[in-house]
């Protein structure tokens, strides 16, 4: 009887011990499930999703605040692929957050701009250049399409353009289906 | 198995060969262009070059509208290190630097040089012949590199790359071997230009210090066979061997020819300098040795055609750049009755969606298909689940799982299922029985995984951006506010001090000037 309690005694203490030793030791830093949903968006930082931002809205579908449907740039896509990371039912894209559109580029008319560096401020990845009362000008390849800089210019010299398709990043288009019915 | 080559009709042992799983014996339809020799293809008005004709990055243009430029002259530098220059291929002016239509699947316009030729050929002074046994491997290299010179087989890799592997070379494999039905440019070369194949390979071999040479081509040439061992004969050259390999599509593909030859296997996502093998086109040995021995830029190249529409199939040695539709009108094709027009073969080429393109440098074979022939082609009906395609499957694929993972846009499957091995052969799609376009399904599959991995490189590019200005802001407003704790403080004292010294400042002035006014 008393070597039984004994045992089982020293058995809780042995893996108890364990266990806080574990915890400390292999304490994960950060939150590594808003890595992974950062990792699935699109990284627009157009903010139509109503956080400021990729990371702050995947520390809110974390945290269980925000749906998975809310990001126009992403699309289907980005709905899917955060349904099965989270084990979740995919959902139609919230239509009132704006529609998935083909990919864009803003472009700044650069005989009318001003240079009021409004554009700038508002651009999240830092792609335009310029400096107070010079032209400014989009970097195409830098530019992420989220329209942040459109609505601050005081000109309206910016406008979103479609990114041009070249042969190097062509894709094929899906071949037709087979004919079900043995036509 | 051991098979023997044939010698001036005298058989002596051959080497040692091995084979790949699968393969097929699909009609060769190569007589028709083989009945005459090589034509030149005449001299066209216009020229249009377009600055990507290779794998890599396009080439920069150096020349502008209005110049005059000479044949052979560099009209476009490399744009990257994988890049190629290009070169004027006749005598004539710059008329635009512009957008034209090019030889893709997409049917997409490109940036092209338009040069309205002169009709004088003249030749650039840049000319200048050389012995390759005078030169040093670095200097071969940068002749063919300042050449142009990329892989005419048709994937058109930059060929200097491949001439500096880095490690020792046992073995140079020409690949001769050209085994898509209707193509017949490179057995044309072999029969009638031996020495050029032979001269370049010696340069290649220089260049890339192999210890052993093997021209490979296939057994269903046994005249460019005959005509390569005479020539090897009568030149001397006794460290370098012409072998027969059986023919079976696809036994010119790369990987394929190095295990029919040395029964190794390379690497999946691997190359063939792993295995100390490097393999060239025997079209572009011959491009080199005339680079390097002649001083000639690539600027011209023998092209099949043929196919159903075409009256008089046959090989043209045709200047780059020049309009298809004027290829295709010197051998008589019936435009009319004109279906398809496909650029490479009919296994491996791609339908293009206009006809007004350019001859580029991987262009070997037109093949314009009558529209009768295309009426022909079989029902698409549903995958029955036979096998048959993982039979035939040369790198020993499940091509069925990849059309259903293609079908179902399951792009992360489908890689498991090694989707980047598939050479695009296209022996699956020929035995289906339900005539399924196996290839389009990878192809797709291969530009959407192409696309996502860009997306998911620019998407990460946007996101340190916007953290790094997010620190750079943290940071500006901590700045500021430290700034204002700096000045804060001293305000106060000095406030009190400065009101202080302004009303003694005052006080003074006022008992100065006092006295003076009473």
């Amino acid at each position: 009887m008393l070597s039984a309690v004994l045992a089982l005694t020293l058995l809780a203490l042995v893996f108890g011990l364990l266990l806080g030793y574990s915890s400390i030791r292999f304490k994960v830093e950060g939150d590594p499930i808003v890595d992974q949903i950062d990792a699935i968006l699109p990284q627009t930082q157009c903010g139509q999703c109503g956080y400021p931002g990729c990371r702050p809205y995947a520390e809110a579908i974390a945290a269980g605040e925000a749906d998975i449907n809310q990001c126009p740039p992403g699309g289907e896509q980005v709905i899917q692929a955060l349904a099965d990371l989270l084990g979740r039912e995919p959902k139609p894209l919230d239509r009132e957050r704006g529609e998935e559109k083909p990919p864009m580029v803003a472009f700044i008319d650069e005989s009318e701009c001003i240079g009021c560096t409004l554009c700038i401020k508002a651009c999240p990845v830092d792609a335009i250049l310029g400096a107070p009362k010079m032209m400014h000008t989009v970097i195409a390849e830098e530019c992420t399409g989220c329209e942040l800089c459109v609505e601050p210019c005081p000109v309206d010299v910016i406008s979103m353009v479609p990114v041009k398709e070249d042969i190097t990043h062509w894709k094929w288009p899906p071949p037709k289906e087979a004919n079900g019915d043995a036509a | 198995m051991e098979v023997a080559s044939t010698e001036g009709g005298k058989r002596r042992r051959g080497m040692k060969l091995w084979s790949f799983h699968g393969g097929i014996h699909p009609p060769g339809h190569k007589r028709e262009s083989t009945t005459r020799p090589v034509e030149s293809a005449p001299l066209p008005k216009e020229l249009v070059l377009p600055m990507l004709q290779h794998l890599g990055a396009p080439a920069d243009p150096v020349v502008k509208v209005g110049d005059r430029v000479l044949k052979g002259e560099t009209i476009a530098r490399p744009g990257n290190f994988i890049s190629a220059p290009i070169h004027a291929s006749s005598s004539g002016t710059v008329v635009a630097i512009e957008e034209r239509p090019v030889p893709h699947p997409s049917g997409l316009s490109a940036p092209c040089i338009v040069i309205e030729t002169d009709g004088k050929e003249e030749w650039h002074p840049s000319r200048e012949p050389a012995d390759h046994r005078d030169l040093e491997p670095a200097e071969i290299r940068d002749r063919v590199r300042q050449a142009g010179i990329v892989g005419l087989g048709g994937a058109g890799f930059p060929s200097f790359v491949k001439l500096n592997p880095g490690k020792t070379v046992k073995t140079l494999i020409l690949n001769g071997a050209e085994c898509e039905p209707y193509i017949t440019c490179d057995d044309a070369l072999m029969r009638e230009r031996p020495e050029q194949v032979i001269k370049g390979a010696m340069v290649i071999r220089r260049a890339v210090q192999a210890q052993h040479c093997i021209i490979a081509v296939e057994d269903n040439k046994p005249a460019a066979i005959d005509t390569l061992t005479q020539t090897l004969r009568s030149e001397g050259v006794t460290d370098m061997e012409v072998v027969a390999v059986p023919a079976r599509y696809p036994a010119g593909g790369e990987k394929q020819l190095i295990k029919v030859l040395t029964g190794k296997e390379v690497p999946s996502g691997g190359l063939p300098i792993q295995l100390g093998i490097v393999c060239h086109n025997v079209a572009t040995a011959a491009a080199v040795f005339r680079a390097v021995e002649l001083g000639e830029p690539l600027i011209s190249r023998i092209v099949t055609v043929s196919g159903s529409a075409v009256g008089g199939p046959r090989n043209l040695e045709a200047l780059l750049g020049t309009p298809v539709p004027d290829l295709l009108r010197h051998c008589d094709t019936d435009f009319e009755g004109l279906g398809e027009l496909i650029m490479g073969g009919p296994m491996m080429g791609v339908a293009l969606a206009h006809h007004q393109v350019p001859l580029i440098k991987t262009g070997n074979c037109l093949l314009a298909v009558s529209r009768s022939e295309i009426e022909q082609r079989p029902v698409v009906r549903p995958c029955i689940r036979c096998g048959n395609c993982a039979e035939a499957c040369p790198v020993n694929l499940l091509p069925q799982q990849l059309y259903w993972h293609a079908q179902s846009k399951n792009l992360d499957k489908i890689q498991e299922f090694d989707l980047f091995d598939c050479i695009e052969c296209g022996c699956c799609a020929y035995v289906c029985p339900s005539n399924l376009p196996l290839v389009h399904y990878y192809r797709f599959a291969k530009s959407e995984i192409r696309a996502q991995q860009e997306k998911k490189r620019k998407a990460d590019i946007a996101r340190e951006r916007h953290q790094k200005r997010l620190e750079r802001l943290e940071r500006e407003k901590a700045e500021r506010a430290a700034r204002r704790a700096r000045k804060q403080p001293v305000t106060d004292e000095s406030k009190k001090a400065a009101i202080q010294a302004a009303l003694e400042r005052t006080k003074a002035a006022k008992k100065e000037s006092s006295p003076d006014e009473v």
